[in-house]
């Protein structure tokens, strides 16, 4: 069994987790604090990803990055970069599926933090970097672990825009949800099987770390003392 | 050292409108809940922005809108302690002590912390997160955090509300201590004239968001000037009232009442006020009032008795009496006597 698509489909999911982690944060934060008004229009945007059909996303993606359009075109010209059908292309893909979920989690957990903890440090003399980074943060953590894992196990098994941004090129870009439909598809049954039973265990892995987490949050209770 | 502040805000249909000045004192500011105590405070500390005004603390100007000077809250120099602490949840008691301290360097913040904590009894506690503490534990670490910030006032915000009552006998002498030996400006913010009358000589009362001249707690007590002021002072019952025919006379048309009063009449009085506790059941005497007893409700020690004096009128309210349970006998009718040093001459 050659094991490149669980090398490749994790790598992928790692390298977008991490870009998402700080974009869905920074994101989440700045909406957090703005007006009413752009706030809904920025919403709406940030979250449309979550329930568009990937395919539609892996479109519009091929729009923007395939080597005539707009993006992919400047690409090529200026690094002689090809931005569609190599490995990392599907990062682009996975990245722009996932941010919704990080994004909205962090948003919650941004939320429902307590103000008056920022208030009262500013009272305190601290700046607002520090705040966000020794108060805000740490008492959102819960929340945004679960965002960032969940967000890990929805890039794992990315398939319609993947498929569409990256193609299938065994031992390039093929990944696990490539693999397995392309195994089926080609009537190697017993090898997409093998494949969906690894696929089912990192799954399980991931939601059981999720539901412990939020176990954690909740039995360690956001502030019990209230 | 002393606060001067004269703020206005707007929010909504509500309008904060206040004014007064503080020395180097334990300076109440009596209202009722939503009068715009805790905005006031939140004007000072620099967490909300005032439309129009001047904030003067110390000769520095923390805040004024003609000459477009707001100095943000990490400037201020206001310690101010949140009537739920706002401790930080993720840092234990020590962490939040030296939270304070940041504009310390790191050995001089230790010794500070230690400091402190010697000084609130906080040695135990240190290690702690805030829910592991007591509630007075919690106010004490957050008064050592702001103490450690070096406050150039410290602003309390309800400081008993979220803590039981037998706790807050102790440590409201603790409080009371301490913030005299911090020897800076502090405001007190309570609804409880009790709490205020213990703690501090002088008041600004706010109403509806308005504030009254800074006056005497004492003086207060003897005097309020106003209903509203009556009622924030304790004060349970109020009536219309008219001049009586001879000076010295008040009439009382809702109870049917011509009352002797100490007060000399003034222009603008509309009401009287009289203490419950001032009543008192009495065989003769002056201002006699006979009535009929409505209900009795004892309380712990006392027993509050709701009287209707004869020749009331169906409307008119009824007359509340407090007196310690023994000398309280079960009857149907008695006549009570209404001191009349104790009646208050009231405006609206």
């Amino acid at each position: 069994m050659d094991w490149y698509p669980l090398y490749n489909s994790l790598r992928i999911a790692a390298i977008s987790t991490a870009l998402i982690f700080f974009l869905g944060i920074l994101a989440a934060y700045y909406v957090a604090k703005t007006p009413r008004l752009v706030k809904g229009v920025l919403d709406v945007l940030f979250t449309l990803p979550l329930v568009l059909p990937p395919t539609v996303v892996g479109y519009l993606l091929l729009r923007l990055l395939g080597p005539k359009r707009i993006i992919g075109a400047w690409a090529l010209e200026h690094f002689g970069l090809r931005l569609t059908m190599t490995w990392w292309s599907a990062i682009f893909a996975t990245t722009v599926v996932i941010f919704p979920l990080m994004y909205r989690t962090a948003r919650g957990a941004f939320e429902s933090f307590d103000e008056t903890l920022a208030q009262a440090a500013r009272t305190l003399g601290r700046s607002n970097t520090w705040i966000f980074w020794r108060i805000r943060m740490p008492c959102c953590k819960q929340g945004i672990l679960a965002g960032t894992v969940l967000a890990f196990a929805r890039a794992l098994g990315e398939y319609g825009a993947t498929s569409m941004v990256a193609g299938y090129t065994p031992g390039r870009t093929a990944t696990i949800s490539t693999t397995v439909y392309q195994l089926w598809r080609t009537d190697n049954d017993a090898l997409a099987f093998r494949w969906v039973l690894v696929n089912l265990a990192i799954s399980a892995v991931v939601l059981l770390a999720v539901n412990m987490l939020e176990r954690r949050e909740k039995k360690g209770g956001k502030r019990p003392w209230r | 050292m002393a606060l001067s502040v004269e703020v206005e805000k707007r929010l909504g249909s509500f309008s904060l409108q206040v004014q007064f000045q503080a020395e180097t004192e334990v300076l109440a500011l009596l209202g009722a809940s939503g009068c715009g105590k805790s905005m006031t405070l939140k004007c000072i500390a620099g967490i909300e922005r005032p439309d129009r005004g001047r904030i003067v603390l110390d000769g520095r100007v923390l805040f004024d809108s003609e000459k477009r000077i707001v100095l943000p809250p990490q400037k201020r120099r206001v310690g101010y302690l949140f009537q739920q602490y706002a401790l930080f949840p993720n840092m234990t008691a020590e962490q939040n002590i030296a939270a304070g301290a940041g504009s310390l360097e790191k050995s001089r913040r230790k010794q500070k912390v230690t400091e402190l904590a010697a000084m609130l009894h906080l040695e135990d506690a240190l290690k702690k997160r805030p829910h592991q503490l007591s509630g007075g534990q919690q106010q004490r670490v957050a008064l050592a955090r702001i103490l450690a910030s070096e406050p150039a006032v410290i602003l309390l915000d309800e400081p008993f509300s979220a803590l039981d009552s037998y706790l807050k006998y102790q440590l409201e002498l603790e409080l009371s201590d301490l913030l005299r030996s911090f020897g800076g400006t502090a405001l007190w913010v309570s609804h409880d004239r009790g709490e205020v009358f213990r703690n501090c000589r002088r008041v600004c009362l706010l109403e509806n968001g308005r504030s009254a001249p800074v006056r005497e707690m004492a003086q207060l007590m003897a005097d309020p000037g106003t209903v509203s002021a009556a009622r924030l002072s304790g004060c349970k019952n109020f009536a219309p009232v008219l001049p009586g025919p001879e000076s010295g006379t008040v009439e009382v048309p809702c109870w049917g009442l011509r009352l002797r009063c100490a007060a000399p009449w003034r222009q603008g009085v509309t009401a009287m006020g009289i203490r419950a506790n001032t009543i008192r059941p009495a065989g003769e005497g002056e201002n006699l009032v006979p009535c009929r007893v409505e209900r009795v409700v004892e309380d712990v020690f006392t027993v509050i008795v709701l009287l209707r004096p004869e020749g009331s009128r169906p409307d008119a309210p009824l007359l509340r009496m407090e007196l310690p349970k023994e000398q309280w006998q079960k009857q149907d009718a008695l006549a009570v006597s209404l001191p009349p040093e104790q009646i208050l001459l009231l405006e609206p």
